[in-house]
């Protein structure tokens, strides 16, 4: 609302101003109160926020076989590592990664890697077992992978993720 | 006062496409007569419940399910699992009902102050429009959440087209895309639904050019004289809108807030089914007029053309009001048949109702009697012999004159 | 002429509001109560609505389902998340496929809908000699009047009159369109035993249950009241100034 279209010329400009303000203050708060249900009600219902947990029995997984689990609509690979996959992630020097993460950071029981499967790139999911590092090959841009899930060649600026979990039991754990 | 500023920007912007000069024109500094009173506060506050309908209609149809097995329970996820879906859900149903409120009160304010009369015939015309698309947008949006009234409104209503000689039963399988109202019914509803308040956008810009291009009426009726008649819209108008608007959200959230399910039916929150017919079937209040005129017809066909005639015949309302003076104040017969004609309008509201049996059918047939007689019989021959009281010679001179009465035409309304 | 009008437009309205009681058909007016809920500052007795889900779960879920909520719905009553964790646990749901393509049996979660005592409608219509137990999560909005509609059928079970024939299978509530009803009595004094000691009678059971199904079928009132409130009170300081403005702007045109 302008004031200026009003002249002050009764003398009460002052109040006059002061109600002018005022009237606009509240209206412009009122309406930017009025905006946020309409924005919040695009953040997740209270139906899917229910279910960003899932739960995975690990005991049918042979040790050099993973899974593809979905949590929260994305896929989580679940990989039972070979010992050689666990050294070679081990073996590699921090210097020579582009987001450098030693693989202890990155798993909690060495055997089991568990990680988001998008890629940190522009969000494709990357081919298990393929690309020259012997983890995950993207094939949307070439983002190569090593077995622990670190990023080691290509367009992608970070490691896979790794979501929150936790072992609710030996062979059993829960995502999110 | 043309449009004027020192932003360069905006300067350029403008003069290359003259967006802000248009605003100026038409928002600011559009001359208007300075008589109004709160009758006229029903366009703006119709064009703000146009723009709430929307708004709220894109963000339901955002989690809304248009499929027979989903959409129940997709209106049910809206109201207990979206974020403030419950108060977006409420504002859309209850905002239909605000809306029709403000419309109907708009247009009555055109019958009585003679809106319609030349040179303001096609903004009338527009009117009408923008009237048969809103009941065409509310009786669709109705059926979406597929309850037992949504499910057997949508059965009724588009079983009056049956009643077209020889073609009917195709045009009915051919709205429903089956042999019932079923899932086809539903999808193409939605999408109209979703389509027809953009029509209806621009319609009312047309409504707006309409009515820029002679100027508002006035309660007086009379033209304008010269500069001495008219102020700006801004800021007089705005404020004054704005304070109308603030009077009608209270109303509105009254309802929204706690009488969120007064105006519906309690059936439709059972989910549709086919199998059983509800024991009496309303539609939503601002159709009952209609309906009560459709019923008062023992005739089927005979009564889906009363019913359609009913909004048609205001097609024809500039030539059938003979007068030529335009507001009411001035013309004392026509006021009393005006008034009558309003509680015929609430009696067949109230009529609607009521089962069509007894009384309430006596009184519908009566009311609409004396609908289609206002306006055929009535207006015409009233315009021939009524004597209009004497106008004043112009705006300003009854506002100076009268004192206060323009300054407080609330008081004059109650 | 206005007065007439005001009249006129009372009479509209009260036929509006009237025809909601008599859409219903041949039955007794629900006797007014008072409820926790009602009102514009009315919000959910949560003892009574814990109580009448005892009720619901002890009583009424044996035949009727409330499809629409499910156990984490529970957390706003007042229930912990361990007790909504161990309420969900009690019941199987199926889910699936597996790996091996089969459904299977889990115990609920709280993201679970509560679990339906039928299978399905035909289901249910089979086990209840053809009538069908409706799904009770709408049902205190989808009867006209519905709180003081459901404790009045509840409760209102009681001898037809002697010239009132019950054919076998049905029975005589007044409160029931038509009068006659495929559910039998449904609550019968102390049929459940509330753990906060409070008596089990008819009547109270009655009112809690109702509690309980207003708040399934409304979980958003006591949000939609309180936001009211606020807004209604903003709404009027604001009309205020923007009228305060209005008489400002307009000071000099008359």
């Amino acid at each position: 609302m302008s004031s200026t279209q009003v002249s002050g010329a009764h003398g009460g400009a002052t109040r006059r101003d002061f109600l002018y303000v005022a009237a606009g203050a509240f209206g412009a708060v009122g309406a930017a109160a009025a905006v946020w249900p309409f924005i919040h009600q695009m953040n997740p219902s209270a139906d899917v926020l229910a279910l960003s947990s899932t739960e995975i029995d690990l005991s049918q997984i042979p040790e050099g076989m993973g899974i593809t689990a979905v949590w929260r609509g994305k896929p989580v690979f679940v990989r039972h590592r070979s010992a050689k996959e666990i050294e070679e992630a081990q073996a590699v020097a921090l210097a020579d990664l582009p987001d450098p993460e030693p693989d202890a950071k990155r798993v909690q029981k060495p055997q089991w890697l568990i990680m988001v499967g998008v890629c940190t790139h522009l969000g494709c999911v990357p081919l298990g077992q393929q690309g020259d590092f012997g983890g995950w090959f993207c094939p949307c841009h070439g983002s190569h992978y090593d077995t622990s899930g670190r990023i080691r060649r290509g367009p992608a600026p970070k490691n896979l993720e790794v979501p929150p979990y936790t072992f609710i039991e030996e062979n059993r754990i829960r995502i999110g | 006062m043309a449009f004027q500023t020192n932003n360069r920007i905006i300067k350029w912007i403008d003069y290359r496409l003259p967006v802000f000069s248009f605003a100026h024109h038409s928002l600011i500094e559009y001359p208007t007569p300075k008589n109004l009173s709160y009758w006229w506060n029903f366009g703006s506050l119709a064009g703000i419940m146009l723009v709430v309908q929307i708004v709220t209609g894109i963000v339901l149809a955002m989690h809304y399910t248009p499929h027979v097995d989903h959409a129940f329970a997709s209106v049910e996820h809206i109201m207990r699992n979206v974020n403030y879906g419950w108060l977006i859900r409420y504002m859309h149903a209850n905002g239909a009902s605000m809306f029709f409120i403000v419309v109907f009160i708009h247009i009555f304010r055109g019958l009585y102050y003679g809106s319609y009369k030349s040179p303001r015939e096609v903004l009338w015309f527009l009117g009408v429009i923008i009237l048969l698309l809103m009941m065409a947008t509310a009786f669709m949006g109705y059926v979406l959440p597929w309850g037992q009234m949504s499910f057997w409104g949508a059965t009724v209503i588009t079983n009056l087209f049956s009643a077209v000689p020889y073609v009917g039963d195709s045009i009915v399988t051919l709205l429903w895309g089956g042999f019932s109202v079923d899932n086809p019914t539903l999808n193409r509803f939605f999408s109209l639904h979703y389509l027809l308040p953009f029509v209806i956008v621009g319609v009312v810009a047309l409504h707006l050019v309409a009515l820029h291009q002679h100027g508002s009426g006035n309660p007086l009726g009379i033209d304008r004289k010269g500069p001495q008649d008219s102020i700006p819209f801004h800021p007089y108008y705005t404020v004054k809108d704005l304070f109308g608007l603030g009077v009608f959200f209270i109303f509105f959230a009254f309802w929204l807030f706690y009488a969120p399910n007064a105006l519906g039916h309690p059936d439709n929150y059972i989910p549709a089914n086919p199998l059983v017919t509800p024991a009496h079937i309303v539609p939503e209040w601002y159709f009952l007029p209609f309906y009560a005129i459709l019923r008062a017809v023992p005739d089927k066909l005979g009564g889906v053309v009363l019913m359609f005639g009913s909004i048609l015949i205001l097609f024809l309302l500039p030539w059938l009001d003979t007068s030529r003076v335009r507001s009411g104040r001035f013309r004392p017969i026509f006021k009393q048949f005006f008034w009558v004609f309003v509680l015929a309008c609430l009696a067949l509201g109230w009529a609607g109702a009521q089962p069509p049996e007894g009384l309430p059918l006596a009184i519908s047939r009566v009311a609409t009697v004396y609908y289609f007689a206002y306006f055929l019989v009535i207006l015409p021959l009233v315009g021939w012999f009524e004597r209009p009281r004497p106008l004043p010679a112009s705006i300003s001179e009854p506002v100076l004159g009268a004192g206060k009465m323009a300054a407080q035409p609330a008081r004059e309304k109650a | 002429m206005r007065k007439f009008m005001f009249a006129a437009v009372a009479a509209f309205l009260s036929g509006t509001f009237a025809l909601a009681a008599q859409a219903a058909g041949e039955q007794d007016p629900a006797p007014s109560r008072s409820w926790s809920f009602s009102g514009p500052f009315g919000t959910y007795d949560r003892a009574a609505a814990q109580r009448g889900f005892q009720v619901y779960k002890e009583v009424c879920a044996a035949c009727h389902s409330v499809k629409y909520l499910a156990y984490r719905n529970l957390r706003d009553l007042g229930f912990s998340e361990a007790e909504v964790k161990a309420i969900a646990a009690q019941y199987e749901v199926t889910d699936g496929p597996n790996d091996d393509g089969e459904m299977f049996q889990r115990p609920a979660v709280p993201a679970d809908r509560f679990k339906s005592p039928f299978a399905n409608d035909k289901a249910a219509r089979a086990a209840n000699g053809g009538a069908l137990p409706p799904d009770l999560s709408l049902i205190a909005k989808a009867r006209p009047n519905g709180a003081n509609y459901l404790h009045a059928l509840l409760s209102g079970y009681r001898e037809p009159p002697a010239d009132f024939a019950v054919p076998e299978g049905l029975h005589y509530n007044p409160y029931f369109a038509g009068k006659r009803i495929a559910m039998a009595p449904p609550l019968n004094a102390d049929a459940v035993t509330y753990a906060d000691g409070t008596q089990a009678s008819v009547d109270q059971m009655a009112h809690d249950v109702t509690t309980f199904l207003m708040w399934a079928a409304e979980p958003k009132l006591e949000d939609r009241h309180s936001l009211g409130f606020k807004v209604i009170l903003f709404l009027i300081v604001l009309t205020g100034l923007f009228y305060a403005v209005k008489r400002k702007v307009w000071a000099d045109v008359h």
